[in-house]
């Protein structure tokens, strides 16, 4: 039966999406459809060459399921690589607006390709950095076998086809013009069911744990996937003009839209950016530095404090604009008082190096992990302060912005995601340690150095553009235009392309690096499953 | 919790007893500063909620007793601007702006506010950049059709062109030829048209258009076609064209006429905002002097 479902459907699929190409209303839609039914058709041909084979099951070596967790490290890496060199050249286009191309227009346009760049970073480096972690750790601290047979290969591979469909829906032009939602209505669906089996995927192996109690990362990564498969949901809640296009219509409208918006978007921060995150800082932290958590009293509070306060931050996005004072005052005290639980993380993560601070000196993968930490506090100080509306008189809708998200983007998401591939990689491939940890070093400086240039030129011309814009004469008249904040922000805008660079460079260094520890010679040691039990 | 409780070797802390891929927890109690400061954030939150709108109830939300809203602040400056700026708004409106001094405060108000009263009222037909478009006229160049001094300006904003608003708006019509004249007279006309802007043309139609010219045209536009600054009516000698310059849509406006209007602003705008929009327009570049008494 199984056997002739796996020809069955992939050929309807196949053949549903020859017809909705031959229909198609706009040029995203046509190529999609056409993607879709070149894949389906591939695995129907592949199920029909291959039906009926025996089954050849090879037994881990570990008893856990990592081959989607090492084909998860290959995936975050690459996708790493294309986000940040989708980041440096429109840092480019920014201060080189020649580089717009006029014979690449309308694809090669700064509006398209920033929205490449944003999901590339968040969903497809971050997500498939998360989704592979999630999947490591869980089986790890619950002692049980990824749940649910191939269904890791299904989140898998449902995950890039989302990353496919999304960026070159960006490049043809299909976007629902929301920040860090634009993927139009079939590529939210499709996401939505692929979410659904990370849950179940990530959920069952929770239930069928074999240790008592469930690990703190394991917390952080659960509220993670479930409250992303809201915001999801919610935000992208629309009507497709046609079932053969890709253009679709909010159901909500106006200020109410804008809520919604930044509810999601904020939460995206909070939950995608932090929450998973912090997932993996619980697991990754504590390993590398072979030493206990630092308090567990610490990590319920602040866990849960962090969960109920962040969901009601979403209007600090929304200051002076048409949204009610009073839903902009909430956002803003509960960014307030978000400050110290999200610190909570911070602390627990550094002081869980007390009795190991020496590995500071000797392990670049614990440097890169406290480095992360480091700008993670940052980050968290300095958005609850951007938060205050008057502070955000100046700030909004300036560079500042753009550096602060940076600054836990590239600090606290990028490092941490680099010491779990530097820490994964010599596990899941068997190999003693990584190839070369003097490279390791040079990517620290590179991306710390760059990270210091991206979020410092981004104060400077983000605080200058704010002054400028709101300098008045002695009359009250506006002195500057637009174009004027424009150039005087074009040193920046190429120190900003430099850090950018040197951050790029780094990860260029990590993908070789990881690429000869994979190539290196034979498994030293295999580890083994360990259950505590 | 204490069924494998042990002590950590390195701080001296007991630990959970739990253990998950060998990772441990100590149980050290909460950091006390930042359990204060978090109680701080919150007291802080709270007292700011009281002082400004923040709760939601039935009806509306809670004001805050500070009384407090970001739209009343925005009022509160312009009032309080437009207060400081009372005396120079005076001075601009009874100034005469031919003899206004441009280091004096009521030119520099003028020229500023009238930048943004234009933004507001006239971009939106002349363009942000006062280029103007197809129809409507750049503001920028030397060319005027009614008069680029500050009185004729002044005079065109105050009242408009061909609306039935302003009994004193400026007023014209260029007739329908498309009525009176043979398709055969026309094409010949545009010819002349053509030659006299100095484009590329039929000689031979350019001299039969000559006449047609003469007889129809040459009494609002001009023997030569250098137009008329009192009925509004364009040099067609030079290569400025509102409506364009190519052979088919000149003759698109001798057959059918144009007829372009612009509302009156003085119902609209202040004295004061009248004179500084006319003064920003005159120092876009192509503004005249008045003429010579």
């Amino acid at each position: 039966m199984w056997e002739v479902l796996k020809i069955v459907v992939p050929g309807l699929i196949a053949l549903l999406a020859a017809m909705a190409a031959n229909w198609a209303h706009d040029l995203a839609y046509q190529v999609h459809a056409l993607l879709i039914m070149v894949i389906a058709g591939v695995v129907c041909l592949y199920s029909i060459r291959t039906a009926g084979e025996p089954k050849i099951d090879v037994p881990s070596p570990t008893g856990y399921m990592d081959d989607v967790v090492r084909a998860g490290v290959i995936a975050t890496t690459f996708w790493g690589v294309v986000g940040f060199l989708a980041g440096v050249f429109i840092a480019l286009q920014l201060a080189f607006p020649g580089l717009n191309f006029d014979w690449g227009q309308p694809f090669t346009n700064f509006g398209r390709l920033r929205p490449l760049h944003t999901s590339a970073v968040i969903f497809a480096f971050g997500g498939n950095a998360l989704i592979m972690s999630s999947f490591y750790i869980v089986q790890r601290t619950s002692g049980a076998r990824l749940f649910g047979g191939n269904l890791g290969w299904f989140v898998f591979w449902g995950y890039q086809l989302f990353i496919v469909l999304a960026a070159t829906g960006y490049l043809l032009g299909a976007t629902q013009s929301k920040e860090y939602a634009e993927p139009e209505w079939y590529v939210d669906i499709w996401l939505t069911i692929v979410w659904v089996a990370f849950l179940v995927a990530f959920l069952g192996t929770i239930i069928k744990r074999k240790e008592k109690h469930i690990y703190v990362a394991n917390w952080f990564l659960l509220s993670f996937i479930i409250t992303v498969a809201m915001l999801h949901i919610v935000n992208n809640l629309s009507i497709p003009v046609s079932i053969f296009g890709s253009k679709s219509v909010q159901v909500f409208s106006g200020v109410q839209d804008a809520m919604t918006q930044w509810w999601y978007g904020h939460n995206a921060v909070g939950f995608f950016l932090t929450a998973g995150f912090l997932g993996m800082m619980y697991y990754f932290v504590p390993k590398q530095a072979e030493r206990p958590v630092y308090s567990y009293k610490l990590s319920i509070i602040h866990f849960w404090a962090l969960i109920f306060l962040y969901i009601w931050a979403g209007p600090h996005h929304l200051h002076y604009t048409a949204l009610p004072d009073w839903a902009s005052t909430l956002g803003m005290v509960f960014s307030i008082m978000l400050w110290m639980p999200s610190w909570g993380g911070m602390i627990n993560g550094l002081m869980t190096l007390q009795g190991a601070w020496d590995k500071l000196r000797t392990d670049p993968i614990m440097r890169m992990l406290v480095i992360s930490l480091a700008f993670y506090g940052m980050s968290t100080f300095e958005g609850p302060m951007m938060s205050i509306r008057a502070v955000n008189s100046l700030s909004h809708y300036t560079d500042w912005t753009i550096g602060h998200v940076h600054s836990g983007a590239l600090g606290w998401n990028g490092m941490i995601t680099f010491g779990a591939l530097y820490f994964l990689t010599p596990r899941l491939w068997g190999r003693a340690g990584m190839y070369s940890n003097a490279a390791i070093n040079w990517h620290f400086w590179l991306a710390t150095i760059g990270i210091v240039l991206y979020a410092a030129s981004m104060w400077v011309t983000g605080i200058m553009e704010g002054l400028m814009w709101r300098e008045v004469d002695a009359q009250g008249f506006l002195v500057n235009s637009f174009a004027d904040t424009v150039s005087a922000k074009f040193p920046m805008y190429v120190v900003r392309a430099l850090g950018g660079l040197m951050y790029l460079s780094g990860a260029l260094i990590m993908a070789w690096n990881l690429w000869m520890t994979i190539r290196g010679k034979a498994p030293a040691e295999v580890a083994a499953a360990t259950p505590a039990e | 919790m204490a069924d494998n409780v042990t002590k950590d070797p390195a701080t001296g802390v007991d630990t959970t007893g739990h253990e998950w891929d060998g990772i441990q927890e100590l149980n050290n109690p909460l950091p006390r500063w930042w359990l204060w400061l978090f109680y701080a954030c919150i007291v802080y939150a709270l007292l700011y909620t009281i002082a400004y709108p923040a709760w939601p109830l039935v009806n509306r939300a809670t004001g805050g007793l500070l009384g407090y809203s970001t739209r009343g602040e925005v009022a509160a400056e312009i009032e309080r601007v437009e207060a400081q700026n009372a005396e120079v708004a005076a001075e601009l409106a009874a100034a005469d702006l031919t003899t206004l001094d441009p280091s004096s405060a009521a030119f520099h108000y003028g020229m500023a506010g009238g930048a943004a009263v234009f933004r507001a009222n006239c971009s939106q037909c002349h363009g942000a950049g006062a280029a103007g478009a197809v129809g409507y006229p750049n503001l920028l160049d030397d060319d005027w059709l009614w008069g680029g001094d500050l009185a004729a300006i002044e005079y065109t904003v105050r009242h408009g062109i061909r609306n039935e608003a302003d009994f004193d708006a400026r007023y014209s019509e260029m007739p329908v030829f498309g009525d009176m004249l043979e398709d055969a007279e026309i094409a010949s006309v545009v010819e002349h048209v053509l030659a006299i802007s100095g484009a590329e043309h039929d000689a031979a139609m350019a001299e039969e258009g000559a006449v047609v010219f003469a007889d129809n045209c040459a009494s609002c536009h001009g023997d030569a076609g250098t137009g008329d600054r009192e009925q509004g009516a364009p040099n067609l000698t030079d290569a400025i064209w509102l409506y364009g310059g190519d052979r088919e849509t000149i003759t698109e406006t001798v057959t059918y006429s144009r007829y372009g209007v612009m509302p009156p602003w003085a119902p609209r705008l202040s004295e004061a905002e009248i004179k500084a929009v006319a003064l920003y327009v005159h120092g876009l570049g192509g503004g005249e002097d008045a003429p010579a008494e």
